[in-house]
């Protein structure tokens, strides 16, 4: 019981430690994931196939898998670089494949009738994005998004696994210290439902305000 | 609809004149020679480190090796075929809660679904693991089952309430009981519609068996693992990735094909015109929604 009070600062450490995981991550995330879909409904032929395969092999590769590569492979190749950086590419990479698919499913949802019509007024390329399709895609991308930024938080305990600072690595930490294991992980299991429950609460907010009234 | 699925543009651009297909030709080689380019370094990169030698290579023609990998797939696929069949046991009891017209049963079976879907499922499993002391491969299975059979609740439940409402109400009037409309009538549409969503949830439930590595379970990982600290063979450890990856993205992605194939065969298919068939992804449904 007394595991929270007394080990304060390592609890702290850890959810802070998550909470940066996750938010750098989810940033790598989106601004990949929006590349790879522009790629993706790209009229390059090309650029349609690197982000096909891109999303093929990131999404159905195991995560624990690229971290293993990630972690321990690129250092042979002389990019040393502290294990956070590493772990925030890895699940960057792997999240940015799921966020795509949901960027492009939304692209899709946009009627083509109204990039017609928006051309026909005399939009240009950059004015039928930024006026017509985008915010329509918006609407419909929120709650998709928003789960694969939970499953974001929730994958970066691996990366507390494989020893990054993280709210799941604090366990060793105050298992050593002999304190009992269940409470530990009492408190852990709330840190992570904070975590999630927030990023659920902020993405229900959104959808509330912006999404498609079905 | 279906028009934006036959063409392969959407609503941005538009049909492409000479001029434009000219220039897109001329970015296509580009981007083409950029990524062949990238491709050429990455594989100088291997070779300049030397990753190619014979010493690295040779444990793979060893029985032993090649019977230590084949144990460590077997015992992958052992962890997901038990995790599966009892997450999508222990899915259809707590989609039968939610269902419920009893307060208790849907309250407890609500707070359930919702708290392991909320929790990382690496955080189950080391709580099985270590608190409660269980074996690796129960500790793994428990792990996978409590959070894929939650997930896989929602997804049985949205199936059988994405049902059209005639169908319900059409089989009520007819005098059947609510279990003989679950049975009969909502069930088998809502199944067929999610089956897509099913497989792509064992898929996700396939890929998470890796996490038994971090709780020294001997699965592929692990095998792996073992063979690329062997000094005898110079730390082989990106022959072993360069090996243990494509088995491990192959598996999954026959997987993701087949749900892809069931999820157009299951919209073409009669037996689901008053239901919506849902695409082959896991599913998405924000915790705390609806």
């Amino acid at each position: 019981m007394y595991v929270l009070t007394d080990n304060f600062s390592t609890y702290v450490e850890g959810f802070v430690g998550t909470v940066e995981l996750t938010v750098y991550a989810s940033l790598l995330a989106l601004v990949l994931g929006f590349l790879m879909a522009s790629f993706r409904v790209a009229p390059v032929g090309s650029f349609r196939v690197f982000g096909a395969v891109w999303v093929a092999v990131l999404r159905n590769t195991p995560l624990t898998l690229l971290f293993f590569a990630v972690l321990l492979g690129l250092p042979r190749f002389g990019l040393v670089l502290p294990f956070k950086v590493f772990a925030i590419l890895a699940l960057g990479c792997y999240t940015s494949a799921f966020i795509c698919e949901a960027l492009r499913s939304g692209i899709n949802t946009v009627p083509k009738g109204q990039g017609e019509a928006a051309r026909s007024l005399g939009m240009s390329f950059g004015q039928t994005l930024n006026s017509v399709v985008l915010p329509q895609a918006f609407r419909s991308v929120i709650p998709p998004v928003g789960s694969t930024l939970i499953a974001l938080a929730k994958n970066s305990a691996i990366a507390g696994a494989f020893s990054v600072t993280e709210l799941l690595g604090t366990y060793k930490t105050l298992n050593e210290l002999g304190y009992s294991i269940i409470w530990t992980f009492v408190w852990i299991a709330l840190g992570y439902l904070i975590i999630t429950l927030t990023i659920s609460a902020i993405f229900n907010y959104m959808e509330k305000r912006w999404g498609v009234a079905r | 609809m279906t028009a934006t699925a036959q063409h392969d543009s959407s609503a941005l651009y538009d049909i492409p004149g000479p001029n434009t297909r000219k220039r897109h030709f001329a970015y296509g080689v580009l981007s083409t020679l950029l990524i062949v380019g990238l491709v050429a370094w990455v594989l100088y990169l291997l070779f300049d480190t030397e990753q190619f030698t014979a010493t690295k290579w040779t444990p793979f023609e060893y029985k032993g090796i090649q019977e230590l990998l084949l144990r460590g797939l077997g015992n992958t696929l052992k962890a997901f075929a038990i995790a599966a069949v009892l997450s999508l046991a222990l899915g259809t009891v707590l989609a039968v809660g939610r269902l419920s017209d009893h307060k208790p049963v849907r309250w407890l079976a609500t707070l359930i679904v919702e708290f392991f879907r909320a929790m990382p499922v690496l955080v189950m499993i080391f709580f099985i693991f270590v608190a409660l002391k269980v074996q690796p491969l129960p500790a793994l299975v428990a792990g996978l089952t409590l959070y894929n059979g939650s997930v896989l609740a929602e997804v049985f439940r949205s199936g059988i309430n994405s049902v059209e409402r005639g169908q319900r109400e059409a089989a009520y009037s007819l005098g059947m009981r609510k279990t003989q409309v679950m049975n009969y009538v909502l069930a088998p549409q809502g199944v067929r519609a999610m089956l897509p969503a099913i497989i792509s949830q064992l898929v996700v439930a396939l890929k998470d068996t890796s996490l038994g590595y971090l709780i020294t379970y001997e699965e592929f990982l692990h095998a792996g693992k073992l063979i690329a600290s062997n000094l005898d063979y110079d730390l082989p450890f990106i022959p072993v990735v360069m090996v243990i990856s494509p088995i491990y993205i192959g598996m999954c992605m026959l997987l993701s094909w087949f749900a892809t194939w069931v999820s157009k065969r299951q919209r073409r298919s009669p037996k689901t015109e008053a239901v919506h068939v849902a695409p082959a992804e896991p599913g998405t449904l924000l915790p705390g929604a609806q």
